[in-house]
């Protein structure tokens, strides 16, 4: 049965110092991270011994190693945030995770707060850097030369809810919501058909349906299990196919309408048959048809459009919540997908405020057009690199926002609140609480766990497998009356 | 308990770009392009044509703006942002 939404996301950043020859990204990294001193200071750990992602959804164990830092090692590239975020070094990314959230519309808060925190650092590591030295980010999937670097959502769900199913239905759900999510890219790569343009900046690089790999071979759908939660009762669906979005309206009909369907499949609503022949190959197809015209062969022998097939998602959809008490963001989701839709099928222009890829093309055409350029001119490549740069006054996103040409959906106050302040419903108020309130007391911090240490005493984790507990409601007064952490502990026992 | 700086205040110093961004957002006279402001069928030619002069001076605006702030050497920036692949 459907459960509550959580979610969130976790974002890798590519990375770059200009007029650096002896530029290496995993030092950059940790430079960037540990520029960061917007928080109260604290040396954290980041608590690996909760983690297992080599666990399959498909009920297996995988061989292979554990990463685990030392612990001068972990402290340098692990960060956790007052705001129950986690900024840290994954290989030779930046990587933002969210803290957890209960709607779409707190996700695109915290996502952008996210993107702040990742600026307010760059501008720090920048005045470490050589005279002349600019370190530089980008909130983009792809160098456009065969390496690509993730945006994850997770989204949690009832363990009840068999793993096939999901899989049944996320294929094609997958294959084609790059319609309204994609962030679009010039060109294409990993031996995938040339392409002026596409609508996905990862479509290319997806190889295969199911797996649990990330980085070789990249599966749609993405098998790791590691709930951060209570493993008898959910799992989290760790989403990999998705594409780093800028613009507001993208993020929150992404998070939204995906969460949704999660919801009715967990529910049994998905009752038509809409499986792909080749979802593989379909998710590159879509993405390289910018007129969303062409059609998709299905299992069973019929033709679909991924337009067509959104709307048979979209029409499930009204059914399933039409007579059901729903969460308050469903209404407006509902809305925009189904708008989004139908402007899609009479022409994609038409979303050239709202989302991404239909954005950025927009911006594109009508600078090749009044400079004379074809889509193979370095500039192109230029504008398309520079509309994920973070800067606020270099990042061609931010500069079409400030001109009213991509529609917001949360203000500027929510989002810099958000870079001190944790959502107030979920256990991400707790742990970032507790950060603020004791910071040098709290030693470990996981997802589902936080640890603190008192003087020679044993280390005391405190376990948070209830992922809606620990929400401002729940624990506020407790916070309120423990001065310290000590107290914390006497009263969490009492 | 240590004092927690009130985060407004700092946000205000950190964030000194952003918050130029925010201010007036330009009401922009929509040439297109937007389905809900509905292209009404019946408009006469003139008003096309103005729309059609508004939409190429916005593009124009646009246009000088990126290349105000577009970088240098596009052929060797893009050549030289390589990453590694991540996740």
């Amino acid at each position: 049965m459907a459960i509550p939404s959580i979610m969130g996301t976790e974002i890798e950043y590519g990375i770059m110092v200009k007029n650096d020859p002896d530029f290496d990204p995993i030092s950059s990294c940790v430079l960037l991270v540990n520029a960061y001193r917007e928080d109260p200071a604290g040396e954290i750990l980041w608590d690996y011994d909760q983690e297992n992602p080599l666990a399959d959804a498909r009920g297996f164990q995988v061989d292979g190693e554990k990463y685990t830092p030392n612990q001068q090692e972990n402290i340098a590239r692990n960060k956790t945030l007052i705001n129950g975020a986690r900024y840290y070094v994954d290989h030779a990314h930046p990587e933002y995770s969210s803290p957890e959230v209960t709607n779409p519309r707190d996700l695109v808060v915290h996502e952008k707060a996210g993107e702040r925190v990742l600026e307010i650092s760059r501008r720090e590591a920048t005045s470490l850097l050589p005279e002349g030295a600019t370190m530089l980010v980008y909130k983009n999937n792809s160098d456009r030369k065969g390496n690509s670097y993730g945006s994850h959502e997770n989204y949690l769900m009832d363990r009840r809810t068999s793993f096939k199913q999901i899989v049944e239905h996320l294929l094609p759900f997958f294959a084609t919501r790059q319609v309204y999510c994609g962030a679009g890219k010039v060109g294409s790569e990993n031996r995938s058909h040339p392409c002026d343009y596409q609508i996905s900046q990862r479509a290319d690089f997806f190889e295969t349906e199911v797996a649990l790999d990330t980085m070789v071979k990249r599966p749609i759908i993405n098998t790791r299990d590691e709930p951060h939660a209570d493993r008898e009762k959910y799992r989290r669906l760790h989403v990999i196919v998705g594409d780093s979005n800028m613009s507001e309206y993208t993020i929150y009909l992404r998070n939204g309408v995906t969460a949704l369907v999660l919801q009715m499949i967990e529910d049994g609503a998905i009752h038509k048959d809409l499986v792909l022949r080749d979802p593989v190959k379909a998710i590159k197809q879509v993405s390289h048809d910018p007129s969303c015209k062409l059609e998709l062969a299905l299992d069973n022998g019929k033709k679909m459009s991924a337009v067509q097939l959104q709307k048979e998602f979209l029409d499930l959809a009204l059914s399933y919540t039409s007579g059901r008490e729903n969460a308050d963001w469903v209404p407006d989701i509902l809305e925009k997908w189904q708008d989004a839709l139908e402007a899609l099928e009479r022409d994609p222009m038409e979303l050239s405020e709202k989302i991404d890829w239909v954005i950025k093309k927009a911006m594109i055409e009508g600078f090749m057009d009044r400079k004379g350029l074809d889509w193979q001119a370095s500039q192109v490549s230029m504008l398309d690199l520079q509309y994920h740069d973070s800067r606020p006054d270099k990042g061609l996103y931010f500069m079409l926002e400030r001109q009213g040409r991509a529609l917001r959906i949360v203000s500027d106050e929510e989002i810099t609140a958000a870079i001190h302040t944790p959502p107030e419903d979920t256990r991400a108020y707790f742990r970032g609480e507790c950060l603020r309130r004791y910071p040098s007391q709290v030693f470990g911090v996981n997802w589902d766990s936080i640890s603190f240490a008192d003087g020679d005493e044993p280390i005391k984790r405190v376990m948070m497998a209830e992922p809606l507990k620990g929400s401002r409601v729940h624990v506020e007064e407790l916070l309120d009356s423990s001065p310290s952490a000590e107290q914390l502990m006497k009263n969490l026992r009492a | 308990m240590r004092i927690i700086q009130d985060p407004k205040r700092r946000d205000s110093q950190a964030l000194p770009l952003y918050q130029a961004a925010e201010s007036p957002q330009k009401q922009k006279s929509k040439g297109g392009g937007g389905g809900e402001e509905g292209d009404a069928k019946g408009e006469g030619g003139q008003k096309l044509a103005k729309k059609g002069e508004e939409l190429k001076e916005e593009m124009d605006n646009l246009v000088d703006e990126i290349d105000a702030v577009l970088e240098e050497n596009a052929e060797e920036f893009v050549k030289n942002y390589v990453q590694r692949g991540g996740e």
